[in-house]
């Protein structure tokens, strides 16, 4: 019993080494994008209140959904959208690297790599490209 | 301990076992995640289509069945996708008991009323006045 206690540490309160943390790695790009994702998410999550009070808008009548076309239309509401927009395609298909990372592939150095690149890269061609038919289907230049 | 002599080993831990629960966290964030992949492109495509139109137009689009269907599929898979999410971000960071509990409520009620209010708003919108 008192070989397992000292083996396992049971019973008897010690100092435990600490797992390193974040300050103790030097900073990589899946790394990076694996804390972007968090942060998107996050910031997703309360965006959502956006989509509600577009909804809401809509439902209310033409004089709230006025309100709402303003602010949106607005410098501060277009920032708002355009970050809305990238942090959606950039959650989203970093989500979907976490998925091919379920199926256990892609876990080599380099693919991990490109699939990271390819998620920054794509997330931000995808918002531009979004842009670009968002201001078409608005019609365009004037 | 002042437990009766006569229970047995088996009666003194059963029920203390794991709960058979430990991956239906990841496996509905999962779940939801490729869900959220579909319903985020059909998000995208309603809203761009929605883009300059007038809200009477708007209005009418929205509450058509196949997209009304899709928005509320999108509302409430998302609503519970962020609901997961939250809860892991708060289960990293917050470890006193009272702020952990206090964030996890308050992530229950976040999702509960975003995600209510706007069903509701679609549901509205499909059935009128």
């Amino acid at each position: 019993m008192a070989e397992l206690e000292a083996r396992t540490g049971m019973g008897a309160k010690r100092a435990r080494p600490i797992s390193p943390h974040l300050q103790i790695y030097r900073p990589m790009l899946t790394m990076m994008m694996s804390i972007v994702h968090r942060i998107t998410g996050a910031a997703l999550y309360f965006g959502m209140l956006l989509i509600a009070w577009w909804l809401i808008a809509a439902a209310t009548g033409p004089n709230a959904y006025a309100t709402v076309e303003w602010f949106m239309g607005s410098i501060v509401g277009q920032l708002i959208l355009f970050g809305y927009t990238w942090a959606l395609l950039h959650h989203m298909l970093g989500g979907i690297r976490h998925l091919v990372w379920d199926t256990l592939h892609g876990f080599d150095p380099a693919d991990r790599e490109w699939m990271t690149v390819a998620t920054l890269v794509g997330s931000i061609a995808l918002t531009l490209a979004l842009w670009v038919v968002g201001y078409l289907a608005m019609g365009g230049p004037r | 301990m002042t437990e009766p002599m006569f229970r047995t080993p088996m009666s003194r831990v059963r029920g203390l076992g794991a709960a058979r629960s430990g991956t239906s966290h990841f496996w509905h964030q999962r779940v939801t995640s490729v869900a959220g992949v579909l319903l985020t492109v059909a998000l995208i495509v309603i809203v761009i289509s929605l883009l300059g139109r007038s809200h009477a137009a708007v209005v009418q689009i929205l509450g058509s069945p196949l997209i009304a269907i899709l928005m509320l599929l999108f509302i409430i898979n998302t609503a519970y996708h962020m609901w997961l999410g939250m809860q892991e971000i708060i289960l990293d960071y917050v470890h006193e008991d009272k702020w952990k509990f206090l964030a996890l409520m308050s992530n229950t009620f976040f999702v509960s009323v975003v995600g209510l209010a706007s069903a509701f708003a679609i549901l509205k919108l499909s059935f009128g006045v």
